[in-house]
């Protein structure tokens, strides 16, 4: 028997109980729709953590100068004044993996603008500082390497700053004083929102790190060095060239320990893209279950199918049919129940995810992967679970078939 | 009937012997009880015979049609069937006997429904390896050897009873077998359309293809050559019907009453 007229009666044979056929297949329709949903949203899951990580900037390393100790009590990070502007500049020309740095000064204080005041943190920073944290200005400028170099008493305002100090005037080319030195605005930057913690990250008035250093600052040393490596795979080599460079520059033996620390990013972004994979599989395992139910109905219907049809069996075999001719044509129903339902549920699951993602504002992606995986997993389901009744027709004996009532 | 010798012969219009058996028995388990169905019968066929086999109910006749179409095994004793011993076959290897050397007529007719009359004649050519083609030319000749051309179409609801047998004839003919076996072929028709029935297995007959059927009716077996006759599980008679009733010409003695219902 060939292949076209196995299958066109197995759709002949499937046609004859349509509501009966379709409700196994939903089975398997919920089961495939389920499993490409939930993987899915576990994708959009993770690309929104990626997207959030990634907007504390990409790739970025933190060096922070050393502790200090007295006696036996240790004062905490930054206590001595370890990192030197020179430090941040060697690190700039020396180290390949470093893409950009941004040495740090932080100061704060109540801001006044005409009539208005702000009592915010005042970040000093390079001019490659938007790079490093991949962040905009939204209107105006950002000051350049000669504002840092000239230590120029220029600002760039967050947009919580610029909203409480400017609220119906245009914040450009006006001038502001941070605790009575004067600044002039000459950007505002766009809204980045809050960080993990909840920290309003629009808080904020961004300088060159000099001028902060030079007219704000209590203490006239750098509080930390802001780095970016290359690309992600360049962080730790980046490390180790910081690292190594530092231990070199501060003379360092090779038994002491650092007089600096180095953090970085990635531990954290590694960690929660892990935990979203985790919820993904598991989600998808969930789902799968359903797919299982779904085989289980195939089986159930093949089986009432099979003992249905004893009197056809009978006459196929009498008229020669062979135990595989008989084993094929019911495997071939089952596989056709099983791949119908898998394609309709793809098409309901890929339908579905979008549904969802326009409806929750929830990113979700479906991937040619899942796909696959689901219609495999028909075919397999499809295969399983019609072996066992296909099996049990092809070994009925011809008489016993023929004679069944 | 149409064209002779439309379908080629498997074997010589006479000599060669088909079937030959010899002390056959077969004991079924009831539960507990061992039902003896066949107590040593031994029969042989040649090419050509027209055979009919005949006794009471629970006489084995069925049973022995069973064995004889490879549908059921004998417990005890040998079944040549153009020279294969049946008995020291696999299951696959029966199933290839009945595609190719045996054409089963059954008394219920055993049609597939919701299938065309074409396909159900077609049906053993599916485990071929003939090409589609080749198969829907052999089926439409088989429907036209027995009279039904014209409605290879109709599915077996669409059909009568003689035309419904006519099919499953038809369908016992399409692989060019050696021997037909038919079953009580007539047990489930009125008289007019047995008739009809035997004609077709006569004009078979007649273009030399082996034909053995079981039947109860004296009538039935008043169309055959030879008549063979189980008591008990045993071969009590065996004799030439010298002049067997023309099925034809006694159709045409009969009132045409069933006409209009055949039409319909």
């Amino acid at each position: 028997m060939n292949i076209t007229n196995i299958l066109i009666s197995a759709f002949r044979a499937l046609q004859r109980n349509k509501m009966r056929s379709f409700l196994t297949m939903l089975g398997i329709i919920i089961g495939v729709g389920a499993v490409i949903a939930m993987l899915a949203i576990g994708q959009g899951a993770e690309y929104s953590v990626q997207q959030q990580i990634s907007s504390l900037g990409t790739n970025i390393l933190m060096v922070f100068p050393g502790s200090s100790q007295q006696g036996g009590i240790r004062m905490g990070a930054g206590t001595v004044t370890t990192l030197t502007e020179e430090d941040a500049n060697a690190i700039a020309r020396e180290c390949p993996a470093v893409a950009y740095i941004s040495p740090g000064a932080r100061s704060g204080g109540q801001v006044i603008a005409g009539n208005l005041n702000w009592a915010t943190s005042i970040e000093g920073t390079s001019a490659d500082y938007l790079e490093i944290r991949k962040w905009k200005v939204e209107y105006g400028d950002f000051y350049t390497d000669q504002d840092v170099k000239a230590a120029s008493k220029v600002c760039v305002l967050g947009r919580t700053v610029a909203d409480n100090l400017f609220p119906d005037s245009d914040p450009i080319d006006q001038n502001i004083r941070i605790r009575n030195v004067p600044f002039k605005v000459i950007g505002v930057l766009a809204r980045k929102g809050q960080n993990a913690m909840g920290q309003d990250q629009d808080d904020i008035i961004l300088a060159p790190y000099t001028t902060v250093l030079r007219r704000l600052s209590y203490s006239p040393n750098i509080r930390y060095v802001l780095v970016s490596a290359v690309s992600a795979a360049d962080i730790p080599v980046a490390q180790k060239q910081i690292e190594e460079l530092l231990r070199m520059r501060h003379k360092i033996n090779s038994y002491e320990s650092d007089d600096f620390t180095i953090r970085n990013q990635t531990d954290i972004a590694t960690m929660a893209t892990a935990t979203t994979q985790i919820m993904t599989i598991l989600l998808a395992s969930i789902a799968s279950v359903s797919l299982l139910v779904g085989g289980i109905g195939i089986m159930n219907i093949m089986l009432v199918s099979v003992t249905e049809r004893t009197r056809e069996i009978g006459i196929r075999m009498s008229v020669g049919a062979r135990e595989r001719d008989i084993l094929t044509q019911f495997l071939i129903e089952a596989l056709v129940l099983s791949l119908m339902g898998g394609i309709i549920g793809i098409i309901l699951g890929v339908s579905g995810s979008q549904v969802i993602s326009s409806l929750a504002h929830w990113p979700t992606f479906v991937t040619v992967f899942s796909i696959l995986l689901s219609f495999g997993f028909s075919f397999a389901i499809g295969i399983f679970f019609g072996f066992y009744p296909a099996r049990k027709a092809s070994r009925l004996n011809p008489i016993d078939a023929l004679r069944y009532e | 009937m149409s064209t002779a010798g439309a379908m080629p012969q498997q074997s010589e219009t006479t000599g060669g012997t088909i079937i030959q058996i010899e002390h056959l028995h077969k004991i079924y388990m009831l539960g507990e009880v061992e039902v003896h169905a066949l107590r040593g019968v031994s029969l042989s066929v040649s090419a050509g015979e027209f055979v009919a086999i005949m006794g009471a109910s629970g006489s084995g006749k069925s049973t022995f049609m069973n064995v004889l179409g490879c549908l059921d095994k004998p417990t005890k004793g040998t079944y040549l069937l153009e020279g294969i011993d049946v008995g020291q076959l696999s299951r696959d290897e029966l199933a290839t006997i009945r595609n190719n050397k045996i054409g089963f007529v059954f008394q219920g007719f055993n049609l597939l429904s919701r299938t065309s009359a074409l396909e159900n004649a077609e049906l053993p050519l599916f485990y071929t390896s003939l090409s589609p083609k080749v198969r829907k030319e052999r089926a439409i000749e088989a429907l036209n050897l027995v009279g039904l051309g014209d409605r290879i179409d109709h599915y077996p609801n669409q059909l009568s009873g003689g035309q419904q047998q006519r099919v499953a004839i038809a369908r016992a003919l399409v692989n060019t077998p050696s021997i037909i076996l038919a079953d009580e072929p007539t047990g489930n028709l009125d008289s007019r359309t047995s008739v009809e029935v035997m004609e077709i297995f006569q004009s078979l007959n007649e273009k030399g293809i082996t034909v053995v059927l079981v039947t109860h009716e004296p009538d039935i077996a008043d169309y055959t050559k030879r008549q063979v006759i189980f008591r008990d599980g045993k071969i009590r008679s065996d004799r030439t019907n010298e002049k067997p009733k023309n099925a034809a010409e006694f159709r045409r003695t009969l009132p045409e009453i069933d006409a209009e219902e055949e039409a319909a």
